[in-house]
């Protein structure tokens, strides 16, 4: 695999499961024991009744766009080459957001409510980054 | 209810090349100099100090200006929202007698020093909500304010129809009004519509005049009773109320049920209840620029127009000096220095002693300064003279 020189997650405590579960090929939320409520990003307890008790729980994958941005000037050095790119807040159908990027639109045809399926690229063999491909048809 | 005042303001000169030539401390110490000097005030009088976050320590500010006998130091954690939530926190303190007479001092090197892209990627501890961003914002490339900041600005656009030109109407304003300020770094630069929409895309929908300055600069006020400040040379501004508050949850920007529901919509009416007045009350505001946007929206969550109306609010002249609510009559951070928001403070409190000559607004008495910080952290004060 080439290099890959972009920031990689941190593989320790909720995000080493949330991302390993990527690795898999799955896109997974803690969803809450209790209540039922889905959360992300990954917490220790449940904010809405307070359970310590979660499950890792599949997503259907299925979202929208709920805002995005394209960044045209990089802020942090590692991105010089990777502009313009964009950045989207996903919604998914669970009601949780994501924040990712559409990978197969032009940045300038994204638009709020689009309707998006997750995928994953593997960047390194131990890391694989959940991004979204738009729903056609 | 028991009022605190602001007593001494001090200011350095503001640039950007080649540079201030003085360490951050060095900067921060001049303003604070200056402020405890016009005060009238002794070092060794000065028993508390607020410096803003990781920008400097209490025992480093008290060394150098010989306060012997500090009593209370604290720091109040929340970005560009500290200073005037330190406001808030100084006037309690004073009042509750943990402390006589209390420096808020701010300032950096924010040109000449580490700029936006390096503090970033280097220190992760230096964003909100810290390993949170590295996790799941980094690797996308969401790395800075501009582009966290955007995503508000874009889905506000979406909601309520607010244009380029309104957030450009920001602008030009800031701009229009560092004309009348020879400390403003872009004094003797105005900006036209067509300059700011030909301005590059930043963070879509953010140009590079959407955004604020880096600049070199330090400034700082001092804080005492009402009691106390009698007894002192300079003319008072009474901080009336100030409250400050959080966004939710205020570590993550993109998972808020309500994505503009930030600090200030919970700390704007707290101060003005307390107060017991109204925005329709106040003569000018001083709001938190660090982009247009997000004056538009603080301008909506203050309560001076109601959510969604913030587009058309700014337009026509309306936060100009001479329009209904004036806003950063020093140019902000936008046009006038990134002064980490104690420059809005300095302005407040210039404007009610009426000091400022082509840009005071004229018989102001009542005043509104804001803070905004890390993910929406927000704080609002209400001062008078
Ligand atoms: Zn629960």
């Amino acid at each position: 695999m080439t290099e890959y020189s972009l920031p990689l997650p941190v593989l320790e405590g909720h995000s080493a499961d949330f991302y390993g579960f990527c690795k898999e090929g799955e896109l997974r939320f803690q969803r809450c024991d209790g209540c039922g409520a889905w959360r992300h990003v990954p917490r220790e307890l449940c904010a809405e009744c307070g359970s310590w008790e979660w499950t890792w729980t599949l997503s259907s994958g299925k979202g929208e766009v709920f805002t995005y941005t394209v960044v045209g000037r990089a802020l942090h050095p590692a991105f010089d080459d990777s502009v313009p790119y964009a950045v989207s807040v996903v919604e998914m159908e669970e009601g949780v957001r994501v924040l990712s990027r559409v990978a197969d639109v032009e940045p300038g045809e994204l638009e709020i409510g689009m309707p998006v399926q997750v995928d994953f690229e593997a960047v390194t063999d131990e890391i694989s980054l959940p991004i979204f491909r738009r729903v056609t048809g | 209810m028991k009022e605190a005042c602001i007593v001494g303001i001090g200011q350095t000169d503001y640039c950007r090349k080649p540079g201030s030539g003085m360490s951050q401390l060095a900067l921060q110490l001049q303003a604070a100099s200056r402020a405890i000097g016009e005060a009238g005030l002794k070092p060794g009088e000065i028993d508390g100090i607020m410096p803003f976050p990781n920008l400097g320590r209490a025992e480093e500010f008290a060394a150098n200006l010989g306060c012997e006998n500090l009593r209370y130091a604290a720091t109040i954690h929340m970005g560009g929202a500290a200073p005037v939530a330190s406001l808030q926190a100084a006037a309690a303190a004073v009042n509750s007698g943990m402390a006589n007479y209390v420096l808020l001092p701010a300032g950096w090197n924010g040109y000449s020093g580490a700029r936006v892209r390096q503090t970033v990627s280097q220190d992760v501890s230096s964003i909100p909500g810290g390993e949170i961003a590295r996790d799941y914002y980094l690797p996308f490339g969401f790395t800075a304010p501009p582009q966290w900041y955007s995503v508000l600005a874009r889905r506000h656009m979406h909601e309520f129809g607010t244009r380029s030109e309104q957030l450009g109407a920001i602008a030009l304003a800031m701009r229009k009004h560092a004309q009348l300020n020879s400390n403003a770094v872009m004094h003797g630069k105005p900006m036209t519509m067509d300059g700011y929409l030909a301005s590059p895309m930043l963070a879509d929908p953010y140009r590079f005049f959407d955004c604020c300055l880096e600049t070199d600069g330090g400034a700082a006020v001092v804080v005492t009773s009402a009691e106390r400040a009698r007894d002192l040379e300079t003319r008072p501004v009474r901080i009336l109320a100030a409250a400050s508050g959080q966004p939710y949850p205020a570590d993550e920007i993109t998972n808020r049920r309500d994505i503009f529901r930030t600090g200030l919509t919970i700390a704007a009416p707290e101060a003005f209840g307390k107060a017991g007045l109204k925005p329709s009350d106040v003569d000018f505001a001083m709001i938190y620029d660090c982009f247009t946007f997000e004056v538009l929206q603080q301008l909506e969550e203050v309560g001076f127009c109601e959510r969604g109306e913030g587009g058309s609010f700014v337009e026509g002249g309306r936060i100009e000096l001479g329009g209904e609510l004036p806003v950063n009559t020093h140019g902000g951070l936008l046009s006038e220095a990134h002064v980490l928001g104690m420059s809005h403070i300095v302005e407040a409190v210039r404007q009610l002693r009426g000091e400022l000559g082509e840009r005071q607004v004229k018989d102001a008495e009542l005043g509104v300064v804001t803070g905004w910080g890390d993910f929406g952290d927000g704080s609002i004060a209400l001062l008078a003279r």
